[in-house]
């Protein structure tokens, strides 16, 4: 299968007063057309950056050093680097093409602006030559149906939309829409580019179970419970149709009963629109129940990435091991990692585990342990599990 | 074991107020009838979904918030709670009834009483990073309690500090920091070294885990776990985590909308839920191992508001198995074997 997304060799660092936080490490990653894959790890881990990175939003002090991230955007031969494209174009792409879900359902959404208006907002920007040909067939509809009496008042107008929009729908670069756009009272013949952005709109959030979306896509985020902005959220990610989907934490900050609504929101758009998912969650539970493959994350660097079954019965990374017996189970007691996370602007060298790890060598100190294949699509980045000379070669 | 917080009947409502003069044009009964008994030593959960008052009840049952009505008794020897309960049947003898609550019920107390009450029971809030007063250093932190409550001060105070920091996993010199310089486990032990300093018989936690990672998660329940035995402490452990809830607590307590539906040991409640919502919180429950292949309930709809809540039994609109004396009348805590209660007319098998 032709990769989606290939992320390789990728260094995040963030030039701060305290010093240099190397936030990702010689990044590996690649994401499969049409799979879910999980990154999974604690705070500060990454998790988040490489999202970030992905659509180059990395906020200042931060600065991606080196790597590239390869994006197949149409399934064919050709592949773009997203790290070296234009702001432009990335523009094009981020929120078309890629769509991320944010954490925090509330402070992702304007609370100024309707349900709808955000909505829209995306698809005018996406899709405005859609929506443009959509119009215009409305207006023929119109012509052609429309009742006697309104018919005959409504006629001209409706003459001179169908010209407008033929024009705009023919060259979306034609001069006299864009004129028209620029003066007052005028620029309301457009109008109907944004009603089809608006029915879209309410399209997409009927997409995502929302009941009665008409009313939904006129109100404003505070009238509406988590649970409700989460899937709003969601509606705008999707509103392109997303080959990739990034969601962060989507439904960290909701109740057990709307996660469960949620991820099985997930699991069905993802069969339905066939695009892959990049799914962050800190959550081991979480991640079982929705990823194909889980890759953990430690101080920056790809510890252990392996199928879903594969990662929980067999476990390698001895930091992996750890994660699992710390996550509570029904009838078992949790057990927690000795020592504490390392501090990001003093990172221990070598393996960022082996000051916290019982199966260290010396070798472990020395020299950072690549990330390798082990087993079939198990792939790990210890020198203890990849036995003796395998890793000491590397 | 003796029980050491009885609470019944408890109802806390807050008024909705309208108008230009203010009146109450309704109220959120965010606690509305609960009762509720914690034994002496035990480590109870109390298990719900965000809105469903359990942060409520747990600061009414510690008087953060005045109840609207109802009664709680704290270390009141069991003889007087059922001398209460048996003069609260009998319809003479009122005046007596009423001179034993206010000698014994917490719901009541003047606030001279209750501060002299508030030392043997504390609260660990929930995000450590904003119950901790950034301009204070860590030693008047946790001394805090101490000089509030008349304790120790000066030099006992300091040396007091020092031996419950090391009690909680931190060091002697971390008494001069302050709380910026620690990460999220080490605040949250500082607030639980907080707490402990007045070395209370009752401890609320209200989620002291839920903004922190798994690792740390363990290593803080560790902790708990830990002081209890040494100190003999007795928790109300508030989260909306279903499986932390299992593997530490003694029993769990679920609530919906206001209401205990189900009380049970955590094994019974995680393997045989009785009350349906108790099922389907089990079942959206994730568990870590994609191996065990479990039935999907997804449940319909949203929490009801508090303000207006559902009549009858209160998630008779999200049931399944809703049927008519659901919507019209309230099933009561029942209890069924030992240590089990549930309030459903249709209890699962």
């Amino acid at each position: 299968m032709k990769e989606l997304v290939k992320i390789s060799g990728l260094t995040v660092r963030f030039y701060t007063y305290e010093g240099v936080v190397l936030a990702l490490d010689n990044l590996e990653l690649g994401i499969d057309q049409r799979e879910t894959l999980g990154l999974v790890g604690e705070t500060g881990c990454g998790k988040t950056m490489t999202a970030l990175s992905i659509l180059r939003l990395i906020p200042p002090p931060g600065k991606i050093e080196c790597g590239s991230i390869l994006f197949n955007a149409n399934g064919g031969l050709e592949a773009v680097d997203l790290l070296k494209i234009s702001e432009d174009e990335i523009r094009a792409i981020r929120g078309c093409r890629i769509a991320m879900i944010f954490q925090e359902p509330s402070a992702a959404l304007n609370p100024v602006f309707t349900i709808g208006d955000q909505i829209a907002e995306v698809i005018l920007l996406h899709r405005r030559q859609e929506m443009v040909v959509q119009a215009l067939k409305t207006v023929a509809g119109l012509q052609d149906k429309g009742s006697g009496s309104l018919r005959a008042v409504f006629k001209p107008a409706w003459a001179i939309e169908k010209r407008l929009y033929h024009s705009m729908a023919r060259n979306p670069e034609s001069v006299l829409p864009r004129l028209l756009a620029h003066i007052p009272l005028l620029r309301r013949l457009l109008w109907r580019i944004s009603n089809e952005a608006d029915k879209a709109a309410v399209r997409m959030l009927k997409e995502v179970e929302i009941p009665d979306a008409e009313r939904v896509a006129r109100q404003h985020p505070h009238q509406l419970s988590g649970g409700m902005k989460q899937r709003c959220v969601i509606a705008m990610a999707l509103s392109c149709q997303p080959r990739f989907l990034i969601a962060d934490e989507p439904t960290t900050s909701l109740d057990v009963t709307v996660q469960a609504q949620i991820l099985e929101l997930l699991r069905r758009l993802k069969v339905d629109r066939e695009s892959s998912i990049l799914y962050i969650t800190h959550d081991l539970a979480v991640a079982a129940e929705i990823c194909d493959r889980i890759g953990v994350m430690y101080a920056g660097s790809m510890c252990e990435l392996a199928g879903t079954a594969d990662l929980f019965a067999e476990p390698m990374h001895p930091y992996t091991r750890a994660l699992l017996a710390a996550v509570p189970k029904p009838g078992e007691e949790p057990r927690s990692i000795p020592g504490f996370i390392p501090d990001p602007l003093n990172l221990p060298s070598g393996c960022r585990f082996h000051p916290r790890c019982d199966a260290r060598s010396e070798m472990c100190a020395r020299e950072a342990p690549p990330l390798r294949e082990v087993k079939l699509g198990h792939f790990v980045a210890c020198y203890v599990c990849q036995g003796g000379n395998n890793g000491r070669s590397g | 074991m003796a029980a050491l917080v009885e609470v019944r009947d408890l109802k806390t409502h807050f008024p909705i107020l309208k108008g230009v003069l203010m009146r109450p044009a309704g109220a959120v009964r965010a606690v509305d009838g609960v009762n509720l008994t914690v034994e002496r030593g035990q480590w109870v959960g109390l298990v719900g979904e965000s809105g469903c008052g359990k942060t409520t009840l747990g600061k009414t049952i510690l008087r953060l918030i005045s109840p609207t009505s109802g009664h709680i008794y704290f270390g009141v020897p069991p003889e007087v709670v059922a001398e209460i309960t048996a003069l609260e049947q009998s319809t003479n003898s009122r005046s007596q009834l009423r001179a034993l609550r206010r000698e014994h019920d917490l719901a009541v107390y003047s606030s001279s009483r209750l501060k002299a009450l508030r030392r043997r029971m504390q609260l660990v809030h929930q995000d450590p990073y904003t119950s901790l007063n950034p301009r204070m250093k860590i030693r008047d932190i946790v001394a805090e309690p101490l000089t509030v409550h008349g304790m120790m001060r000066g030099k006992q105070a300091t040396e007091r500090v020092a031996e419950i920091l090391r009690q909680v996993g931190l060091a002697e010199q971390h008494m001069g920091r302050y709380p910026h310089q620690f990460s999220g486990g080490q605040r949250q032990r500082i607030a639980i070294a907080r707490a402990l300093a007045t070395s209370p018989d009752f401890v609320v936690l209200d989620e002291p885990t839920s903004s922190l990672d798994v690792s740390v998660q363990a290593q803080i329940l560790d902790l708990l776990e830990e002081l209890r035995h040494v100190q003999n402490l007795t928790y109300l452990y508030i989260t909306h985590n279903l499986t932390v809830a299992e593997s530490v607590c003694d029993a769990i307590v679920v609530m919906y909308l206001g209401k205990i539906v189900e009380i049970g040991e955590p094994l019974d409640i995680f393997q045989g839920p009785r009350h349906p919502y108790t099922q389907a919180l089990v079942l959206s429950t994730p568990i870590p191992d994609p191996k065990t292949k479990r039935a999907r309930l997804i449940l319909p709809g949203e929490v009801p508001s508090p303000a207006n809540p559902p009549p009858g039994c209160r998630f008779h609109p999200r049931c399944s198995r809703a049927t008519e004396s659901c919507r019209t009348v309230e099933p009561p805590l029942e209890s069924a074997g030992n240590t089990r209660l549930f309030a459903c007319w249709h209890p699962l098998a």
